[in-house]
């Protein structure tokens, strides 16, 4: 009997072993693709210079700005809507079907696929409202897609502020308010970063609802109702239409590693805002 | 005269009695021990008298308390105000994240006080009321989790001295702390009563018997017993707070 228990528990780790390595070599196996075709490609001056003929020569200066400002403009609207929101349901209401609704309201729009955002912005921001393909647009139609994400992580980062906590700025005075601004929000802010930093990650990636709201202007933006490019669009129309997949690799480089970044970043913030709960 | 008056308090938690018509009266600058099992709702009823159960989900209040012979339930109470009067020591100590200089300031900086001056005074004379000031002078900038637990408590009564309140509620507060941080923490108490009216809810029936002047017991939210402290730990009227003040259950 335990002689044959002893071969299952072999078997199976030896399983568990080789889906771990498939799964670790897959990840690398696309991360040092992309690097290796894209890594040549990277220089100051591919950073720092406009692309000309379409992104077959030159860098991609103005795609770096375009995906830096969409993503701002998508997080400072989506921030306060998300955090208010958060806060609402967390301290000024208490479990009812309404927050129920809200709720499965904001998963369910967590799992609706991006280009169907992107359509519904094309024809809400972009023609009704007649902002065109823009920066605005772009970032509306994008803080619509992450305000799932920013409003579930920002609840439960003020679900867990102790109550006692709550309950000595009562009884010093506090109002419910004064409360929430100087006691919850400041120790709940690990984790609502947390969860825009990876809102900022899905907004760099993202492409099928950018090509639809912001457009893929090369030029650098005047104001917030030109068209930009960003570098998933930039990566997107370079391999498809065959224009240089040298830069398109390059482009896929700093994206990947701009992701990196912004999860490692992430990462960092959750382990403090984890040791700061359990008191250092 | 009486500081605070409850009459005919009843409270219903989830539509289970907690209080069963309470009347009792507290005088000023008088220190009134509120003793009696796990479970009796001694915290319950100091809650109250601070207005902490307001947030609180299925709850029903029935009779009235009044602080200086006015109802604290009326509707045109500041509630932040009146908490600021009745101020309340929690059981656990809970120092914010912040300074010991920050944790004192943080009441007094909501009501308004704003000059440096005036807040520092506030913060040495009641960390000097709590009998703390000598031990963190020092280090008033350092975080209030770095104290010890009978100096983190010590704190918690000095932030809420420092609201300059009229009376103030402690509810055991030194469940958690040992009997040199508690010797401190009583003397701090019977030098307070000259100036602050004070009810103290404990377990601890040989601190009641210390500290207070008048003593109370509840019994599964009934109030068994009330008077002098003398008396009801010498001679009690009821048979049941003999048995608990002696240890036969509780």
């Amino acid at each position: 009997m335990s002689i044959n228990q002893n071969i299952i528990e072999k078997i199976v780790k030896i399983f568990l072993w080789i889906f771990t390595i498939i799964t670790i070599f897959i990840l690398f196996y696309i991360v040092g693709f992309i690097l290796k075709n894209g890594i040549g490609g990277l220089s100051k001056e591919f950073f720092m210079e406009f692309p000309k003929s379409m992104g077959r020569e030159g860098g991609i200066f103005p795609i770096i700005i375009g995906t830096i400002l969409l993503t701002l403009a998508a997080v400072f609207i989506a921030g306060p809507l998300g955090i208010g929101t958060a806060v609402y349901l967390t301290e000024y209401t208490r479990e009812n079907r309404i927050t129920q609704m809200i709720r499965f309201g904001a998963d369910c729009l967590a799992g609706i696929p991006s280009i169907v955002f992107g359509l519904f912005g094309f024809v809400l921001f972009v023609i009704k409202l007649k902002m065109g393909w823009s920066i605005i647009s772009g970032g509306l139609t994008l803080s619509i897609m992450i305000l799932p994400t920013i409003i579930r992580t920002s609840e439960e980062a003020i679900k867990a502020v102790p109550k006692p906590l709550r309950e000595v700025s009562y009884s010093l005075g506090g109002t419910k308010w004064q409360t929430i601004v100087f006691i919850v929000i400041p120790q709940a802010l690990p984790g609502i970063l947390t969860g825009i930093i990876l809102s900022i990650g899905r907004c760099v990636g993202e492409t099928a609802a950018v090509i639809f709201t912001a457009g893929s202007s090369l030029r650098l933006p005047n104001s917030l109702f030109d068209s930009v490019r960003t570098m998933s669009v930039h990566f997107y129309i370079l391999s498809r239409e065959g224009i240089s997949l040298k830069n398109a690799y390059a482009t896929a480089s700093v994206l990947i590693i701009s992701i990196g970044m912004i999860n490692f970043l992430s990462y960092w913030i959750m382990h403090r805002f984890i040791r700061r709960i359990e008191g250092k | 005269m009486n500081k605070i008056l409850l009459k005919d308090l009843s409270f219903y938690f989830e539509g289970k009695k907690v209080l069963n018509s309470v009347n009792l009266e507290v005088l000023k600058n008088e220190i009134l021990a509120i003793i009696g099992p796990a479970g009796s709702g001694k915290t319950t009823l100091l809650r109250l008298i601070n207005r902490l159960e307001d947030a609180t989900y299925n709850t029903k209040k029935e009779g009235d308390i009044f602080v200086d012979d006015k109802d604290i339930y009326s509707v045109d109470i500041n509630v932040p105000e009146l908490r600021r009067r009745i101020g309340m020591v929690f059981a656990q100590p809970v120092p914010l994240p912040r300074s010991i200089y920050e944790n004192i300031i943080y009441g007094p900086r909501l009501a308004g006080i704003i000059y440096k001056k005036k807040l520092d005074e506030l913060v040495e004379h009641s960390l000097r009321q709590a009998f703390l000031w000598d031990e963190v002078k020092d280090r008033l900038n350092q975080s209030a989790l770095s104290l010890s637990g009978g100096q983190k408590q010590r704190l918690c009564i000095a932030r809420t001295l420092a609201l300059q309140p009229e009376v103030i509620l402690l509810d055991e507060p030194c469940s958690s702390l040992d009997p040199i941080s508690t010797a401190k923490i009583e003397e701090a108490m019977l030098r307070l009563k000259e100036k602050y009216t004070i009810i103290i809810v404990t377990n601890n029936t040989k601190q009641a018997a210390r500290v207070a002047d008048k003593v109370a017991f509840l019994l599964m939210g009934e109030l068994i017993e009330y008077g002098q402290s003398r008396q009801v730990f010498t001679i009690p009227v009821d048979k049941r707070t003999d048995d608990y003040i002696t240890g036969r259950f509780g």
